[in-house]
């Protein structure tokens, strides 16, 4: 009797225990974002938790730098969280294709997005989509409107015009006429090569003929923004060879530069810190009227790991995630991160409005590096690193580095050979 | 009569050694090498014999980022070995003097960066030497130096010394301490008959201490051989895992991690990542040998 009554009480016991935990389903989500953490912590979690009792969601992010090393290892040892942040095309293709993260094919979600947004988290031929498009971010220039009024000066439109600015910046000397540095090296690449780039390459018509392998890196088209980088090294300030990407950010918002080649993730960050009026301006074009393009960049996406304990629960997120009403508190908690929703969104913001109005001028394109043309060895978004720094210290002519990386890529990749 | 008991006990005492020893340093060491034997096709691990030690040494673009990291791996061994333990010598010889005041401080405040993390010294150094926001400038400016001055952590050819110079002034502690360890155990005796014998001062140091330093100077080369050849942290603190400018400062370490863990839009690849680190592994073997067998056989020994 007395048996049965325990044995009765650690059953009962064993069940609500099992019924409390399907009531409370905890979600974690692995980011490279540490920068959002407290606008996940007080406005995204809060609105979906509220309306969805019953799933906790943690987000944990990790060192952008090292997001990627971290994740895959967490994914081999089978310890990573149930949702995954996705960096675009190849990175995250390959966890799909090890089987590490989910197909989400069969959700409503996705028909939110065109498909232009969802080809970054797409197997080549299209054929299953593994995550949801969460933003995009735009390439140019953003410039103190203090100091270009104190100097008198326009903003420019033409690459004439630009180095016009620049040097009278550099002929006044009270401020720095370009705060960037090549010690990181990325933002040469980034803020450099491919943010001037597709007004050379012609956006989306370049970048695919140069993966079809009808344009070549040798081309004119692809070297002529290495010899535009070059003149900037003039107007980049002194000892810019061992400055860094925080140094470059803190030259700006003290005010001491007058303009900063950027992303527009940048946005939250300078409003934070910078106490002058910012504006921004799109990479300037090679004669005024000409067609621009800018790099409007898919960079963040959400997917669900294959392995997780709580699918339903993820994809209720994952849904959440791909509906408009994330994309507004999304696009407005972060200005400068562009939700990728079909929908146009309302930002508050004027900084990122103005940034994301030029959607509206101009023809948009991804970095050129990032679509199957970095998946061999040697990697050409990491050469474009150093090519882009080479340009701007003048180690290397355009035409070596171009015939450098052609080199490079030619040695893997069949349709360039 | 007797019969010899089974000497349990040792076993028992070696246990906890071998065990905590062969998991995480054994046990790790040759399953990298077994790693390093294998590729990754189409998903599945498939043996591929040498095929990648054959890529890393022959495929132009693997065995040119080899030889720059070794190449690179050596001058910063060269670095320390000119600069580092010298200055570790002659710094222990001052100490050691019996009429210098202060000496336990002197010795403490060079010997406390040994202790800090290669993070706090990487990122300090940075700072300090910063174009923008850094002392350096500022101080050759106040004697009038400022043409010296240049962005030295982003110029190819100034920045591995620089970081070499900046890990010497971390570990410079190591060797002094060492050298004034050996210093002191130098009997009082063998000293005075030699100031008996006429020789003093400074020619004492040559002609009596450094021959009974030697063994000590010699386990030092060995121990900076094989730190240096297992460097990362540092050029990873300050320049990142791509060791700019142009893979002027990348070292075998740096390579190793970049191809091991990715970078970027580089996806990791462990096997040839473990290529590499075996090819470390037989580098730092292969000097350890030479100075085992052909320098430290040969050595000296004084009985004091």
């Amino acid at each position: 009797m007395t048996r049965n009554t325990i044995k009765l009480a650690l059953l009962s016991t064993a069940l609500t225990a099992t019924g409390a935990m399907a009531q409370d389903v905890t979600l974690t989500i692995e980011s490279w974002r540490n920068d959002d953490l407290v606008l996940w912590q007080d406005k995204i979690i809060p609105a979906f938790e509220a309306e969805h009792p019953g799933i906790k969601v943690n987000f944990t992010p990790s060192a952008p730098a090292e997001y990627n090393a971290v994740l895959n290892s967490k994914l081999d040892a089978g310890s990573a969280g149930d949702i995954i942040t996705c960096r675009p095309f190849d990175a995250s293709l390959a966890l799909f294709e090890a089987g590490h993260l989910a197909d989400l094919d069969d959700m409503d979600a996705m028909s939110n997005f065109s498909d232009v947004a969802k080809s970054a988290w797409q197997t080549d031929d299209g054929a299953a989509t593994f995550c949801v498009p969460m933003a995009s971010v735009i390439h140019g220039f953003i410039y103190n409107k203090d100091a270009f009024a104190e100097l008198g000066v326009d903003v420019p439109n033409t690459e004439d015009e630009f180095f016009a600015v620049l040097e009278a910046f550099k002929e006044d000397g009270t401020y720095i006429p370009m705060a960037m540095g090549t010690n990181d090296q990325w933002e040469a690449a980034t803020m450099g090569y491919n943010n001037i780039g597709p007004n050379y390459w012609k956006g989306e018509e370049g970048r695919r003929a140069l993966i079809a392998g009808e344009q070549k890196l040798t081309d004119a088209a692809w070297t002529a923004p290495y010899a535009t980088l070059a003149k900037w090294g003039d107007y980049l300030g002194d000892g810019y060879e061992a400055q860094t990407y925080p140094d470059s950010q803190n030259l700006f918002t003290l005010g001491r530069a007058a303009i900063y080649p950027a992303g527009s993730w940048e946005i939250s960050g300078f409003n934070a810190q910078a106490d002058f009026e910012m504006g921004a301006f799109k990479p300037p074009v090679q004669n005024a009227g000409d067609t621009c393009y800018i790099s409007d960049h898919t960079d963040i996406g959400i997917g669900m790991n294959a392995a997780t304990d709580n699918p339903e629960a993820a994809k209720t997120f994952l849904a959440w995630v791909g509906s408009p009403e994330f994309a507004v508190i999304f696009g407005n908690a972060l200005p400068g991160f562009f939700p990728l929703s079909k929908e146009p969104v309302e930002l508050s913001d004027p900084l990122a409005k103005e940034i994301v109005g030029w959607r509206g001028e101009c023809e948009s394109t991804i970095r050129s590096t990032y679509q199957i043309l970095s998946r061999g060895t040697p990697n050409l978004e990491n050469e474009t690193w150093g090519a882009s720094v080479a340009a701007i210290k003048g180690t290397s002519s355009p035409e070596e580095l171009g015939a450098e990386l052609q080199t490079g890529l030619a040695s893997w990749y069949e349709p360039q050979q | 009569m007797q019969r010899a008991r089974t000497r349990w006990h040792i076993a028992v005492f070696l246990a906890p050694a071998v065990l905590v020893y062969t998991a995480i340093m054994i046990f790790p060491l040759f399953n990298t090498l077994r790693l390093a034997l294998y590729s990754k096709v189409d998903q599945e691990r498939i043996y591929v014999g040498l095929d990648n030690f054959r890529t890393l040494f022959f495929d132009p673009f693997w065995s040119e980022q080899f030889w720059n990291a070794l190449g690179n791996n050596f001058w910063f061994f060269i670095v320390h070995m000119l600069v580092q333990n010298p200055i570790g010598v002659a710094l222990a010889a001052i100490l050691s003097h019996p009429r210098l005041r202060f000496a336990a401080l002197y010795r403490s405040a060079i010997f406390i960066p040994t202790i800090l993390s290669f993070v706090i010294v990487g990122f300090a150094w940075k700072l300090i030497l910063s174009p923008i926001w850094g002392i350096a400038p500022s101080m050759l400016d106040f004697v009038g130096l400022k043409s010296l001055f240049s962005p030295w952590l982003g110029k190819e050819e100034y920045a591995l010394t620089t970081l070499a110079l900046i890990s010497v002034w971390q570990f410079v502690g190591i060797p002094m301490m060492l050298i004034y360890a050996a210093l002191l155990s130098i009997p009082e005796e063998i000293i005075e008959a030699g100031e008996v014998d006429g020789i003093t001062g400074i020619s004492a140091f040559w002609k009596i201490k450094l021959p009974l330093i030697l063994p000590s100077i010699g386990i030092i080369s060995i121990l900076t051989f094989v730190g240096n050849f297992n460097a990362f942290d540092l050029i990873y603190a300050a320049q990142g895992a791509l060791a700019g400018p142009d893979f002027s400062t990348d070292i075998l370490g740096t390579f190793m991690y970049r191809t091991f863990f990715g970078f970027q839009l580089q996806l990791g690849d462990p096997h040839m990542g473990s290529a590499i680190a075996s090819g470390m592994f037989a580098i730092i073997l292969l000097g350890v040998c030479i100075y085992l067998f052909g320098i430290q056989t040969r050595m000296r020994r004084y009985q004091m």
